[in-house]
């Protein structure tokens, strides 16, 4: 690809539509097999300059009956004067912006809302386009990866990235991981949110793990040492590990409520008479003392007389005690918890501190995440409400955008409980209070459209099942054709970002994690809060100890 | 180049000329020249002195080729007949005796008087004031207007543009596809690179022929240098 203003010429325009995509039928002298899905392409319309992604390729002919007489196959003169005349390469470009018609202006591209003209040149994107574009990295866009074939890199606008729930989907073992570091160090890096991460596989806190090239990875403490705490629920874990864990949290049984038995349905094997039995339990017990009464029952006609007394089905109360019995295994349930472990992690999001929860040997236990991840949120967001509300009253400051992210968000947000939950009612309210989601998932399938459609910005690996290909791209404009991009994403490695952090949908090779120049570029913090005498723009590489130091000065 | 006849037929699209000599029309597919008033006398009859006197009857130009002034009009050798010169007088066989075809016609003078050469002549192209224009001039030839072969250089020039190819390939030409191979053989050779010439003068005939796959397989099989 050229460095030139205008790319390497590949066609001209020769129909199309806006919903459709633009065809360029390609000069003799551009081959299909030099373009792929998902190539940059730029058009020289007549008023404007527009920029799309090739949707697809295919091979065309001026007369069918070239397919029944092809040219003999020793005459390599008249097969070469065929292919590009008689017989074609045709692209479909999706058109997505138009750039600023001269470059150097300072314009930002605007969504294309038309098409070229008939017989618009088309060009293959010069970096300088891509730049154009996707930005140059800097305080507020963080370079996310590059494109496919290209080094110009891509980077997504953190503010926006965070406005607005986040999505990172692909199947296992295709990067989903490695792509939620990069999100978290983008979202660090710039200082614009605080993060709490539900650390299902203890992956993001202190290290984790490169499978492909078995190696270990540093994880956000070890990069952001003086920025990130790090919560575990599994002690032992963490210890053995080598984890450096500022807290262990305990949950007291106070804190568990009747709503967060709605969210283990599934993992619990519940009915519905089960779960709603626990808010009868709390007008029975009291707010706060449900749970342990309940689990202080000593034996079936016990519960038996309890189901006879809060009116609910016998079973339903017997099934219900039984499960709620097996939370008892959980190490970090205690009788009598300290301080509010909700508390404690908000009080170190509101310092703009970035919590990872780590989850030892209970993250492969779906009930124990479902229950805690649900827990702390409700527990947040109700602070986080009430934050935003005073100072709406003009009685304190805006609380600072937050940002939890959980794994497998399936089993949060599936259409039979997302209205329920207290993630449900995140993805929905959008930023109103200052709080969105990142999820993660590898069956987006699982989880609700309506929650999907407010996703803000989708990132997608590999997928292969239709079913979840379809609901990543639900609503997003020109989903047919990102379609056939996603469909051929490599295994690793690469993503289709697309959403409000980006002008336009993109494929991208995730950038490098895990090489020690990789913790170099990433190590470093922009943005607010980051800019300080001594480092002008915060461009500048500081030093782990040096930050610590500087930290502390700034404390005292 | 050569003057090799006069036009003693004259159409809009074509023109007939006689040779001065018998068999001394150009090749099928070879560009010729007609029209236009040479600036110097450098031309002459396949070797004979060549009247250099300017014509008062064409209006004078500027800016033209090779010293000609006035409009300058080419075009693509399309058929070449010998034929006896009387219609009424049918040429009859007469070399029962002898034993050489050259033979025949030593012993057999008058057969030069006899017969003649014509060709015909599909305009590809004229040059005139302005510059050199693919299409048709507004007035073919006059009749008795010179014909000459083109050189090279005037070759190479008249077909660096392929739109004759359209002029070539339309209706009524007998034969066509053969002109166009002969014509597009001999004129890459004027070309400082003939087969790049020729790939582009195959791909402008499959835009002009890209509904008619068999027709343009048929030219390009007798174009094809390799």
């Amino acid at each position: 690809m050229g460095d030139d203003a205008q790319g390497r010429p590949l066609g001209v325009v020769v129909g199309g539509s806006l919903t459709q995509g633009v065809e360029v039928r390609l000069d003799s002298g551009a081959s299909v097999e030099d373009l792929k899905v998902g190539t940059f392409v730029t058009i020289q319309g007549a008023r404007h300059r527009f920029m799309g992604v090739v949707t697809d390729i295919a091979l065309d002919s001026a007369d069918p009956r070239i397919k029944h007489t092809p040219p003999p196959a020793g005459n390599s003169f008249i097969a070469q004067v065929v292919s590009g005349t008689v017989a074609y390469g045709a692209i479909t470009v999706s058109p997505h912006v138009t750039l600023p018609a001269a470059l150097g202006d300072d314009d930002p591209p605007l969504a294309a809302k038309t098409i070229p003209s008939h017989f618009s040149r088309a060009y293959t994107a010069s970096q300088r386009d891509v730049e154009v574009v996707f930005g140059k990295e800097d305080e507020r866009h963080f370079w996310i990866g590059n494109p496919l074939d290209m080094e110009t890199k891509v980077c997504l606008d953190m503010d926006e990235l965070v406005k607005r729930s986040i999505g990172v989907f692909g199947k296992t073992g295709t990067g989903k991981t490695f792509l939620t570091r990069l999100l978290l160090v983008g979202i660090l890096q710039r200082g614009r949110a605080s993060s709490i991460i539900f650390d299902m596989h203890s992956e993001y806190g202190w290290s984790g793990q490169d499978t492909d090239r078995s190696r270990q990875v540093k994880g956000l403490k070890q990069l952001f040492p003086a920025q990130v705490s790090t919560f575990t629920l599994d002690e032992a874990s963490s210890r053995r590990r080598g984890s450096q864990v500022d807290e262990v949290l305990r949950i007291g049984y106070q804190e568990v409520e009747p709503e967060d038995v709605q969210m283990l349905r599934e993992t619990l094997n519940l009915s519905e008479v089960a779960a709603s039995a626990a808010f009868n339990l709390e007008r029975e017990f009291g707010q706060g003392k449900w749970l342990l009464g309940f689990l202080a029952l000593q034996d079936r006609a016990a519960v038996h007389d309890l189901a006879e007394k809060v009116q609910v089905n016998p079973q339903a109360l017997l099934s219900l005690y039984n499960r709620l019995d097996g939370l008892r295994r959980y190490g970090f349930l205690v009788e009598q918890a300290g301080p509010d472990a909700a508390a404690q992690i908000i009080q170190h999001a509101e310092k703009g501190r970035h919590v990872v929860l780590e989850f030892g040997r209970y993250g492969n236990d779906p009930t124990a995440y479902v229950l805690v991840s649900n827990l702390l949120s409700r527990r947040i967001h109700q602070r986080y409400v009430a934050l935003k509300e005073e100072a709406e009253g003009g009685g304190g400051r805006e609380p600072r955008p937050l940002v939890l992210v959980i794994e497998e968000a399936h089993k949060f947000l599936s259409p039979a409980i997302a209205s329920q939950t207290i993630f449900g009612t995140i993805a929905r309210e959008l930023r109103k209070y200052n709080v969105t989601l990142m999820v993660i998932d590898q069956r987006p399938s699982g989880i609700d459209p309506e929650v999907l459609s407010q996703l803000g910005t989708r990132l997608t690996c590999q997928l292969e099942n239709e079913r979840d290909i379809d609901a990543v791209l639900a609503g997003a404009p020109g989903g047919r054709q990102l379609r056939s991009v996603l469909s051929r994403l490599e295994s690793r490695q690469q993503a289709l970002l697309f959403g409000h952090a980006l002008p336009m949908p993109v494929v991208v090779r995730t950038r490098e994690y895990g090489s020690d120049q990789s913790y170099t570029q990433l190590g470093r913090r922009l943005g607010v809060g980051a800019r300080r005498p001594g480092l002008p723009g915060g461009t500048e590489i500081e030093t782990a100890e040096a930050r610590l130091e500087r930290e502390i000065k700034d404390l005292f | 180049m050569a003057r090799v006849g006069e036009v003693t037929q004259t159409a809009s699209t074509g023109f007939t000329v006689q040779c001065y000599k018998l068999y001394a029309a150009p090749a099928l597919g070879a560009l010729v020249r007609a029209g236009g008033t040479p600036a110097s006398g450098d031309s002459g009859i396949g070797g004979l002195a060549a009247g250099s006197s300017p014509n008062p009857l064409i209006p004078a130009g500027h800016g033209q080729q090779q010293g000609f002034t006035g409009t300058v009009v080419y075009g693509v050798v399309c058929r070449v007949s010998t034929e006896p010169l009387d219609p009424g007088r049918p040429v009859l066989a007469r070399g029962e005796s002898a034993a050489t075809e050259e033979e025949l016609y030593r012993s057999n003078p008058q057969l030069e008087r006899l017969l003649t050469s014509r060709f015909e002549v599909l305009i590809i192209g004229h040059q005139d004031a302005e510059g050199s224009r693919p299409f048709l001039p507004p007035l073919p030839p006059r009749v008795h207007s010179f014909v000459y072969g083109c050189n090279p250089e005037e070759v190479a020039q008249c077909t660096a543009r392929l739109d004759f190819l359209h002029l070539l390939l339309g209706p009524g030409l007998i034969a066509a596809d053969e002109v166009v191979g002969a014509c597009l053989r001999g004129a890459a050779q004027a070309h400082s690179d003939p087969d790049q010439f020729l790939l582009r003068a195959g791909r402008a005939l499959a835009g002009e022929l890209a509904q008619d796959l068999p027709r343009l397989n048929a030219i390009l099989h007798r174009v094809a240098p390799w």
